[in-house]
């Protein structure tokens, strides 16, 4: 068994959650490659290299992979995996846009978004936003897989010894081309893999509101969160949203402010280890989930929260 | 152009769902059924292109048991003009389903076909994608916006860090994320026109489809139920709490 894990990275840093894909690679068994796909992305192939328990590190350099194409990527990707058991990478945008190609293109199926490892052909998947959690079983001989990073603990960034060897492969598929990208920019922790954080919903009212919470997230060094709720109202991008189809988050603490607790939020927090809900409804049906509720107005009970830690 | 909507059926997003005592399965018998949420935006999005006058034309296909065209005629009733129903009573996943769904799109030869991204019961967010995959075409996932400009289409994508433009050139798959669009409601005039507008029946096995599942399920749980809280009566109360008993700040 040989299992290829797909680096997720922005050509010049790799991304935390390819830590966590490795543990699950781990978990499966047999040898672990990873591959680097990108345009410049040398230092993230050395970066890979040193990750613990990986054997070797492809790097694929060419204009084509720069912006993570999906039409270019997966037929990379789908070409090199035909000589491995299992082709993991995490379930964030990159991965689900591209690893569903590489699965139809060697003809199999792929398995979404795993948060556990039962066997080399087992696996276990949330549906139904998270209301129930189903083992599935692949018949498949190549296993396609998206891992959600927050199901394992990610393996040691230091330590390996892989070698790094260089891919020539180079796929145009010449049907699509980048034109361009906003990135919001935060000086705060990713949220996906931030160990304290606030999310704010319809509750805050409106975006300006939102300082209260960027105050109390920087005393804390939290990552800062919302509900589908804010972000549709236009309080903040939608890259922060929470939830079923925003981004899954399982941090040692989360604080819920003005959130009301909908089925499609909980299915993205609901994993994190401690849960507080600021809301002045006492009837919300996030208290139902909260380790610790304060029934209150958030615009006295965050300034307050804010200067008592 | 003609534009291509793909649509499922599936419980309706407010259900809360419970899994069935043998934990074979989450129990659907008499549980409210819809359109699945991002399928309406499919939709939606498909219907302001003809209004724009880019689409010509507006086909709505699902795959299913018979009760799936009561959403094929919601998304006729919705401005579609067009169903083709493809008719199984099988639990078909996500790669037969871009199969099937390939087999119509050489048959039908549309510009554009819209998918939502993701279904609400099985998670996937696969179909697209794998559609894309083996029709050859490009691909703008989780859009929140699509422009159409002479034999191309800029896609907006939603991304982990931000938002993503890419230009596909046509026939090319969408599939849609929550912000694209805000889906109209079916006016009651426009739902009895529906009843009257075309929906062809096929088969899996018409359309030369294997659909056998490739993954089985071994067992359905319900998630581990987390402990109820305690409600604190101030921030003090609270602050103390999370430094001392749960340790976390």
């Amino acid at each position: 068994m040989s299992v290829l894990v797909i680096a997720d990275h922005d050509n010049s840093v790799l991304k935390p959650a390819t830590l966590n894909v490795v543990a699950a690679a781990q978990q499966i068994g047999g040898d672990i490659e990873i591959l680097v796909a990108g345009e410049g992305c040398g230092a993230v192939g050395e970066a890979a290299a040193k990750v613990a328990g990986v054997s070797k590190v492809l790097v694929a350099d060419n204009a084509a992979y720069g912006h993570h194409l999906a039409e270019n990527l997966s037929l990379l990707v789908a070409e090199l995996g035909k000589g491995y058991s299992h082709i993991l990478t995490s379930a964030g945008t990159t991965g689900k846009d591209f690893l569903p190609r590489v699965a139809a293109l060697l003809d199999v199926a792929q398995v979404s978004d795993i948060i556990k490892v039962e066997g080399p052909d087992t696996f276990v998947r949330p549906i139904y936003a998270g209301n129930a959690i189903a083992t599935v079983k692949s018949s498949d001989s190549i296993k396609v897989i998206t891992v959600r990073p927050t199901g394992f603990d990610p393996v040691a960034a230091e330590g390996g010894s892989a070698s790094v060897e260089a891919v020539g492969a180079a796929h145009d598929a010449g049907v699509s081309s980048f034109v361009k990208e906003e990135l919001a920019k935060s000086d705060r922790p990713e949220l996906t893999s931030a160990s304290i954080v606030i999310s704010g919903g319809r509750g805050m009212q409106n975006g300006d509101n939102f300082e209260m919470l960027y105050k109390v997230a920087d005393k804390l060094g939290a990552a800062v969160g919302a509900s589908r709720a804010a972000v549709d109202a236009g309080f903040v991008p939608n890259d922060m949203q929470v939830g079923q189809t925003g981004k899954i988050v399982a941090p040692q603490l989360y604080i819920a402010v003005g959130i009301s607790g909908a089925i499609q939020h909980l299915a993205g927090m609901s994993d994190s280890k401690v849960i507080v809900a600021i809301n002045k409804d006492e009837e919300a049906p996030i208290f139902q989930v909260a380790d610790y509720g304060l029934v209150a107005d958030l615009f006295e009970a965050v300034p307050e929260l804010e200067k008592a830690i | 152009m003609k534009v291509l909507v793909a649509v499922k059926r599936v419980i309706d997003y407010n259900v809360k769902v419970r899994v069935k005592s043998d934990n074979t399965d989450v129990d659907l018998t008499n549980i409210k059924m819809a359109m699945n949420p991002f399928c309406e935006i499919a939709v939606e999005e498909a219907v302001r292109l003809k209004e724009k006058g880019v689409a010509t034309e507006v086909v709505v296909v699902s795959i299913g048991p018979k009760a799936s065209q009561e959403q094929i005629r919601t998304a006729l009733a919705l401005g579609a003009d067009r169903g083709i129903h493809i008719e199984t009573e099988e639990q078909v996943q996500s790669l037969a389903a871009a199969k099937l769904l390939k087999a119509v799109v050489e048959k039908e030869q549309p510009q554009l076909i819209i998918l939502g991204k993701q279904s609400i019961d099985t998670d996937n967010n696969q179909t697209g994608q794998m559609l894309a995959a083996l029709c050859g075409y490009g691909q703008g996932t989780f859009a929140s916006e699509v422009v159409v400009e002479g034999d191309k289409v800029n896609v907006t994508r939603e991304i982990d860090g931000g938002l993503l433009t890419v230009a596909l050139n046509l026939p090319a798959v969408v599939t849609t994320d929550l912000r694209l669009n805000e889906p109209r409601y079916a006016s009651l005039p426009n739902i009895m026109k529906a009843k009257k507008k075309p929906l062809e029946t096929t088969t899996p096995a018409d359309l030369g489809v294997d659909i056998a599942p490739r993954l089985s399920t071994v067992k359905v749980e319900a998630p581990a139920q987390r402990q109820a809280g305690i409600k604190v009566g101030s921030v003090a109360e609270l602050v103390e709490k999370l430094k001392n008993e749960a340790k976390v700040i």
